[in-house]
């Protein structure tokens, strides 16, 4: 059995901890996160608020609960677009002769042009801003990097004597890419969704943040962040906390994703 | 090399070319009429018509798309649906606030990031490397909007040091200008320093295994001489191509950026535009920024070819 390694421990109970933290916000949180209560406005962090309550009386540790249910979603369905059209991209891009490869790697080269808060923005504008078109934009964004990847990957596989004796046998394109190439390109997608998610909460936080993500009442923590500047100077722990909670989430994913990479790959162990 | 060159510049033009097709056609398949989302949903059938043949919605797309594009091509970016007002000129007075941020922000990333990733590199089997390590991996994990905040909670609200936001003109007075642009600049530029920071280790990593190195060693230099003299032009190939992905980073950082110290650039312009359904302004800063992306990018390779002589044969 192979080592473990820290990063991939830190970062395995950084996302662990967050999922629960998101699951135990189905059943319970201290308070009802969007309960607003104008009488408990404001309050400093006490035995009956641990973080205290923002400007309408909510609980904010309520609020980063079910704020992770926000992240994760987002990160969940954001990561699965991006996997679900760059890995057959990528795999394609690796199998089919010359010009047609390079047709899918330009066009993929051309949508680096369009970052995902640029493609979020435009998205907003056209369709109104919602969780599903922060998603979605988010999404296509991260294609590029996943079929990149995953047309080195499969690169490499298609010149293994597995897949040349299943040429030579007159396997077709489609089987071999299913048998042969999928298989064994999974550490690659699974390192490239660990670092996609870290991409997608900080993407979600931004557009939360600007007001094109996660609409109110829905807790967001960019949206947290963003209803915290005007208090900046007068209580400014209301940024602290869900500032804290992006930085570890992003923190969590990064540290899983180089993690696994080290795990798949230890030739890359001692440059860490 | 020449091949090499009218390569890479077709490449940067058709990459130009489909782009603005894109955003043509992305803004063009809107659910709903320009010209009626600039007047509202009250607007008489009448107005909106007048709108629509003023600005010369009612012809084709690919008259409207060809028009458009020849305007960028002569710098008129056409006039706003909602305001009326030239695009041109508040674009490119826009453009010149950011271009600012976007600066100062690569200068500290590269400060911050060239000596820490060459020590880190150096000194990766030792506490001070890890610690190091540590730092640039937390960086990277804190959005530049949010280390906007947190500086604004230390510098501005703690300590009391520097403006919270706003922006003021060099022109108009140059201390005052220097003043709002620290905190905004470092909140860019220590986030993508950090992420500088592990390309840089990771390129020096790969130039200490290099036998040059060990060459220069067995000739009596000292570890960080011989690095500085034979490594590091070797080392900023691939950091400079990290360094151009990253600066495509740092403008659209710039856009939130912008909103956290309410300064008036270009990601403002692009956000207030979304706000008021101000279509045309909104497709021609996205096409902006992708131009600025895509220039960078086709700068990059140039820059490349110019610091790897082995490319210049390829």
């Amino acid at each position: 059995m192979k080592r473990l390694n820290p990063s991939l421990i830190a970062g395995g109970v950084i996302v662990t901890v967050i999922v629960l933290m998101a699951l135990v916000s189905f059943v319970w949180t201290p308070y009802d996160a969007t309960l607003v209560t104008p009488t408990s406005r404001l309050l400093k962090p006490s035995w009956e608020h641990w973080f205290g309550t923002d400007k309408f009386g909510r609980d904010v540790l309520s609020q980063i609960m079910v704020g992770s249910r926000t992240t994760l979603f987002v990160g969940v369905v954001a990561v699965g677009v991006a996997a679900v059209i760059g890995v057959p991209l990528g795999i394609l891009a690796a199998m089919v002769r010359r010009w047609p490869s390079e047709v899918i790697m330009r066009a993929n080269d051309l949508l680096l042009a369009f970052p995902a808060l640029l493609l979020a923005i435009m998205f907003g504008a056209v369709f109104g801003a919602s969780t599903l078109t922060a998603m979605v934009a988010i999404g296509i964004a991260s294609v590029p990097s996943f079929a990149r990847v995953i047309r080195s990957g499969a690169l490499q596989v298609m010149r293994t004597e597995y897949v040349l004796a299943a040429r030579a046998a007159g396997r077709q394109p489609f089987p071999i890419a299913l048998r042969h190439v999928l298989p064994n390109v999974t550490s690659l997608i699974t390192v490239q969704a660990s670092v996609s998610f870290a991409i997608a909460v900080l993407a979600e936080a931004a557009l939360s943040f600007l007001g094109y993500g996660t609409p109110p009442p829905t807790p967001s923590w960019g949206r947290m962040l963003q209803e915290s500047q005007e208090f900046l100077f007068t209580a400014p722990r209301l940024a602290i906390f869900p500032g804290i909670a992006i930085a570890i989430a992003v923190l969590g994913f990064n540290l899983l994703g180089d993690g696994l990479r080290d795990r798949f790959d230890p030739k890359l162990e001692d440059r860490r | 090399m020449i091949l090499r060159l009218i390569e890479r510049t077709g490449v940067f033009l058709v990459s130009l070319a489909v782009s603005s097709i894109l955003v043509f056609a992305f803004m063009a398949v809107l659910p709903g009429d320009p010209a009626r989302v600039a007047l509202g949903v009250n607007a008489s059938d009448e107005a909106v018509a007048e709108l629509r043949r003023q600005f010369g919605l009612d012809r084709p797309l690919p008259t409207q798309y060809f028009d458009w594009l020849g305007g960028l091509l002569h710098g008129d970016l056409g006039t706003s649906y909602v305001s009326k007002v030239a695009i041109g000129p508040q674009v490119f007075d826009r453009l010149q606030v950011t271009l600012w941020l976007v600066v100062a922000g690569m200068i500290i990333a590269l400060v911050v990031a060239a000596p820490a990733g060459t020590v880190m590199a150096a000194r990766h089997r030792k506490i001070s490397g890890l610690a190091l390590s540590a730092f640039s991996q937390a960086g990277v994990a804190v959005p530049a909007f949010l280390a906007g905040i947190l500086l604004i909670v230390v510098f501005a609200v703690r300590l009391g040091w520097l403006p919270a936001n706003g922006w003021t003109p060099p022109a108009q007075d140059p201390t005052m200008f220097l003043k709002q642009l620290i905190l905004p600049a470092l909140s860019l530029g220590l986030v993508q320093g950090a992420v500088l920071t592990r390309y840089v280790r990771s390129a020096v990593l790969d130039v200490l295994r290099e036998d040059y190195l060990r060459t220069a060693r067995a000739k009596g230099l000292r570890p960080f001489q011989a690095l500085w003299r034979h490594g590091l032009r070797n080392a900023a190939v691939p950091v400079v191509t990290v360094l151009g992905l990253q600066l495509a980073t740092l403008l659209i950082g710039a856009v939130v950026v912008e909103r956290v110290f309410v300064i008036p650039g270009l990601g403002s312009l692009l956000l207030d535009g979304v706000s008021n359904r101000d279509l045309l302004l909104v497709q021609d800063v996205v096409m902006v920024l992708v131009l600025a992306v895509l220039l960078v990018n086709f700068l990059v390779d140039l820059l490349y070819v110019a610091l790897d002589p082995r490319l210049r044969t390829a």
